[in-house]
């Protein structure tokens, strides 16, 4: 099994096989000699213990790279990691003194390139791809056509001509398949290169879509070639010939009718994955896999198979797999994209130091340097010509620039090269260390040159918005304009047909490979809008606490003074869908369903269960907290526990109560907590209608939430004293005026005992109890002992009117321990998560004031509420159990519980 | 080039666009002369019958109430496709802005959203749009909430419609002149 497998793991390892089987066979010859403790095993591991080595080795190096922002700014990581390469293969080659580990073209072939492809294949932006479809296949095909002949003939030139050694036997044959190797624009290289240089997205997907699809040309080129080159020149017909540009249709055709095949079979499996959602991911790698080897069984363009297979397939199957699938194949896409990159580039480099493989000719070297430059040159502006007699948006000088000088050469150059058979093509060694040179030269000089150069020369270069809905729409109708205007004319163009497929599919294709409930939804200004809701509220959910809109869109409850926010959406990534993200391996930064998710039940967790006690002198550093976040979490809670309470209230109405002075002062401290509490609600319009002071307006609010919950207060406050309601509102008519905007002045006073109090049981967990013990002790104020009765009103008239500085001091002080902890305490994610959900369910147009506000904000609370329904209970019950549970670790707990009692009877 | 269903529309278009490329003044004239187009010209052409904005676009091309076209509107309408050349470009800073500029490209578009031609884009006439393009899976509700994000997005005054100075705004990063063009006959 493990030697049958070892092959297949890729990597080129001269010994592993070997070495494997001298294992077992020294392992069937000797006797066991005793049961071993201990046993040295290299050889089964050695080969997958190799690959992971160097896979780990270049990841390293990666991160190495990128600790230093400077070096990865100028230099284009793939220059960095051949050189690591060549580094790394001159260690080895001292060490071992032979060059181990080089870059096999098997293991290219097979397995590096078909993760690069695909990944470039899949996430192309299909719409720039199309659109630009005849300039990428002109240069694909008509380029490399050219530049393989003209660079043979001259190299050819070259030697007739008497400048290269004449150890170089070759004839024009020979120099013709190295020409069609040398030729071709390496995908890898352009996409390592280019990725760093944010070139406009046209001049990006057209010498990519170049690089992509001239592998069909090169394939058959290089096939060709060789086989003539196997059959001797003489024996060359000229049936031959005719074949030979048979076969690049039957190449270039065929792989791309591969990859269609099996992007199909790929749409239709996903179709059914419904209760295996598992495999989602594996299925699209295996099938688009088979698409490779397929074609390369049938020695069709396999790189063209694969490319087509991605982008055939990716509608259809992120529409059908599920969202967790879709993050799960981008993200192992970009990850075994970039890994085989990387060690791509190492081996590159690694392989450059076998000097065994080498024959060096300077006139070669040279020529093939400076031909490959010219006809790429020479190439670019004459097709370019052609094409802007048809082209919308002609490319202009610069463009072309830069499209010669992204001509970059690369790997699978040097594998083509490697492949040569010696005894068939006697220059080989000499092509090699030509190739390795081109390789090396445009990799690493033209690489480390072309940002300069396309900063010098102000290419326009791409800039990445975010997708907007508006966007979306217009584009949506220029594109039904644009085909109408062609019918009317009666001109079949390029939008016409695009109509026409767009409508085939629709009627057919989709209906077919889509799930019926994908088909239904799918429209792509939904998709749009979906997808904006989703990242306003993930990133509502990132940034915890900081609160964002995005586009505009108010979420209705937060404050709109956040609202400058706005940018803040633009880090986030979007799907690549709708955008055209150019950066094919940067990985959108939308976070994974599975993050949601995890939101989610964190959410539901901290909202639905009390947290575990905790020490709150800890907690009382005031100074870090947002005051933002805080007030509205207060806000919250509040609402929240108000809703509750309205329920469960009467029951329990009078459980708390505390002992003596101390607790007492803890109380007023509570009741603190909960007019600060109560307080936020109002105070929070007030930010939110984002006006520095606008007292009228808030006022106004103001006292319709005050009458709102004083309202509610008086349901089920039947018989209990009012001086709670009466708090509330004397103590918002003192607040209001005052800089309740930001709660701040509260919060800077220093720390006082009250805190410690707060480890009191009852005040365990959360804010939620703050509010609702607070609450609950205003009720009970009349109630109470006599102290107990001045204590409170003399607190709350100190919250009434600021003069009265003593008291103030005195009830100022739990305030200020009581937001900030509750702050910390409560799970941030509880607001975020309602406030995206709130907008989903009513996108309201206006950024609010702080009156039209209250409204959802209060049905969003309430649905809240609601949805818990099973919490109430819990937070009641919590001031009387915890003493019980707690084991009395404070003096006042017994009379607490005492006191409640007493209060209980007194009241009664 | 040429449908199987071939009209008198078709056939019309293919003698203009030929004579107005080839200059031909006194054919032109007496082509105008000759043919109006009407409505039912444009609504026999197959393709604009699918085109969810085929109707609107069809409007387009008649003058203000009027239910004929000759042939001065429909270049005139068509003119505002053609793409723009680079010497254009540098020219048109005085003289009357040309039908094909991205300003007049734009109020194209606009024009079809606005019905009531009041220059602003209300919620009603958005949704109407939506609802032509969007499939008809998608619930009046979340076509609503569609619109009025569109709306937010775009909206700078906050009267809940987008006027055309906002509808160039939103799309000032989107490259009109490639998109709203067309190479015809090269």
């Amino acid at each position: 099994m493990l030697p049958a497998t070892l092959p297949l793991l890729g990597m080129p390892l001269p010994g592993a096989g070997a070495g494997v089987a001298d294992g077992a066979s020294g392992e069937s010859v000797l006797p066991p000699a005793g049961l071993a403790l201990l046993r040295w095993q290299w050889h089964e591991v050695e080969a997958p213990y190799l690959v992971a080595v160097w896979i780990l080795v270049a990841s390293l190096a990666k991160i190495v790279f990128h600790l230093s922002r400077k070096v990865t700014s100028v230099v284009p990581e793939s220059c960095l990691l051949i050189l690591l390469g060549l580094v790394l293969g001159g260690i080895v080659l001292a060490v071992a003194k032979k060059a181990e580990y080089q870059l096999e073209p098997g293991t290219f072939f097979l397995f590096l390139l078909p993760p690069i492809v695909l990944d470039s294949g899949y996430f192309m932006p299909s719409r720039l791809f199309f659109d630009n479809l005849g300039a990428i296949l002109t240069y694909a095909v008509v380029g490399t056509l050219w530049n393989s002949f003209t660079t043979g003939a001259a190299l050819w030139g070259v030697q007739q001509a008497g400048l290269m050694a004449p150890t170089v036997q070759a004839g024009l044959l020979d120099f013709l398949l190295f020409g069609s190797l040398i030729s071709a624009v390496d995908p890898v290289a352009v996409l390592a290169v280019f990725e760093e240089v944010h070139v406009n997205e046209t001049l990006f997907i057209i010498v990519f879509g170049e690089s992509l699809l001239n592998d069909a040309v090169t394939v058959v080129l290089y096939k060709v070639y060789n086989s003539f080159v196997e059959m001797g020149s003489a024996n060359v017909q000229a049936t031959d010939y005719v074949k030979g540009v048979a076969s690049l249709f039957v190449v270039s055709l065929g792989g791309a009718a591969v990859g269609l095949v099996f992007a199909f079979l790929l749409a239709l499996t996903t179709r059914f994955t419904k209760r295996v959602r598992i495999i989602e991911p594996l299925l699209v790698f295996l099938l688009a896999y088979a698409a490779y080897l397929t074609a390369e069984m049938a020695s069709l363009s396999a790189i063209l198979a694969v490319t087509m297979c991605g982008v055939g397939c990716k509608k259809y199957v992120e529409a059908n797999i599920s969202h967790k699938s879709r993050t799960a194949v981008k993200y192992t896409m970009k990850t075994l994209a970039s890994c085989a990159e990387t060690v791509i580039f190492m081996l590159l480099g690694i392989s450059a130091v076998d000097s065994s493989k080498w024959a060096w000719d300077t006139g070669l070297v040279l020529g093939t340097l400076f031909f490959i430059l010219l006809f790429r040159a020479l190439g670019v502006v004459l097709q370019t010509w052609v094409l802007n007699q048809f082209r919308l948006v002609p490319l202009d000088k610069i463009d072309q620039v830069v499209m010669s000088y992204g001509g970059l050469r690369g790997a699978v150059a040097f594998a083509l090269v490697i492949l040569l058979d010696k005894t068939k093509v006697p220059a080989k060694d000499y092509f090699v260390a030509t190739t390795i040179v081109v390789v090396f030269f445009t990799v690493i000089v033209q690489g480390l040159t072309i940002k300069p150069l396309v900063k010098w020369l102000k290419v326009k270069r791409s800039d990445h918005h975010k997708p907007t809905l508006n966007q979306e729409l217009h584009e949506h109708t220029f594109d039904h304009i644009l085909a109408a205007v062609e019918d009317v004319v009666g001109h079949h163009g390029y939008h016409y047909w695009r109509d026409r497929w767009e409508q085939f599919d629709k009627k057919y294709l989709s209906q077919l490979l889509m799930r019926r409930s994908a088909y239904r939804i799918r429209d792509q200004i939904w998709d749009v809008y979906y997808k904006l809701n989703i990242r306003d509220a993930i990133s509502f959910v990132d940034q915890g606490g900081h609160i964002l809109s995005s586009a505009g869109l108010t979420l209705p409850s937060m404050p709109s003074r956040n609202s400058t926010a706005e940018t803040s959406v633009t880090n986030l990534l979007r799907e690549s869908g709708s955008g055209a993200c150019l950066d094919l391996q940067v990985i959108d930064t939308v976070r994974s369903g599975r993050d949601r998710e995890d939101a989610i039940m964190h959410h539901l967790l901290s909202g639905g269960l009390y947290k575990p006690r905790r020490r709150y002198k800890a907690s009382c550093s005031r100074h870090f907290i947002s005051e933002d976040a805080q007030a509205r979490q207060d806000k919250e809670v509040f609402q929240q526990n108000m809703k509750r309470r309205l329920e469960s209230f009467k029951s329990t109405k009078h459980n708390v109560c505390l002992s003596k002075s101390k607790l007492r002062l803890r109380k007023a401290g509570r009741k603190k907590d909960g007019s600060a509490d109560k307080d936020t609600p109002n105070g929070k319009p007030h930010r939110a209608s984002n006006l520095p002071d606008t007292a009228a307006v808030i006022l106004a609010v103001e006292s319709e939430e005050e009458s709102d919950s004083s309202d509610t207060e008086k349901e089920d406050d039947e018989g209990i004293v009012f001086v709670a309601r009466a708090t509330n509102e004397v103590f918002q008519e003192h607040k209001v005026p005052g800089s309740v905007e930001v709660c701040p002045s509260p919060r800077i006073i220093p720390p006082s005992p009250t805190c410690a109090e707060k480890e009191l049981p009852w005040k365990s967990g959360q804010g939620d109890l703050a509010v609702y013990v607070s609450s609950e002790t205003t009720k009970i104020v009349p109630v109470d002992m006599q102290t107990g009765w001045n204590q409170s009103i003399s607190s709350l008239e100190s919250l009434a009117s600021p003069p009265c500085a003593q008291a103030a001091l005195r009830a100022a002080r739990p305030l200020a321990c009581a937001p900030p902890r509750a702050n910390e305490l409560r799970d941030p994610l509880a607001n975020e998560l309602r406030d995206p959900l709130a907008a989903l369910v009513t996108p309201s147009p206006e950024p609010h004031a702080g009156f039209t506000f209250n409204p959802s904000l209060a049905k969003a609370g309430r649905s809240r509420s609601e949805s818990s329904a099973d919490a109430p209970e819990q937070p009641e019950l919590q001031p009387l159990m915890a003493p019980e549970g707690r084991g009395c670790p404070s003096p006042g707990t017994a009379n607490a519980r005492w006191l409640i009692q007493f209060n209980r009877s007194g009241r009664l | 080039m040429v449908l199987s269903g071939l009209n008198s529309l078709l056939t019309f278009n293919q003698y203009v666009l030929n004579a107005y490329y080839g200059q031909d003044m006194a054919l032109l004239k007496a082509l105008e002369e000759l043919h109006r187009l009407s409505r039912e010209d444009f609504q026999r052409i197959p393709e604009l019958a699918i085109n969810p904005l085929g109707d609107r676009i069809i409007n387009a091309f008649f003058p203000e109430g009027e239910d004929q076209v000759n042939f001065r509107g429909f270049m005139r309408t068509l003119a505002h496709f053609r793409p723009i050349e680079d010497n254009e470009k540098s020219k048109d800073v005085n003289g009357p802005e040309p039908l094909n500029s991205r300003s007049n490209k734009l109020h194209f578009a606009f024009r079809l959203y606005d019905l009531d031609k009041d220059d602003k884009i209300s919620r009603d006439e958005l949704l109407q749009v939506l609802r032509m393009m969007v499939g008809v899976n998608i619930s009046d509700e979340q076509l609503g909430s569609i619109a009025d994000r569109t709306i937010q997005e775009a909206d700078q005054d906050g009267d809940s419609a987008i006027s055309f100075t906002e509808f160039v705004k939103v799309l000032e990063k989107v490259d009109v002149e490639q998109k709203m063009s067309i190479r015809f006959l090269h």
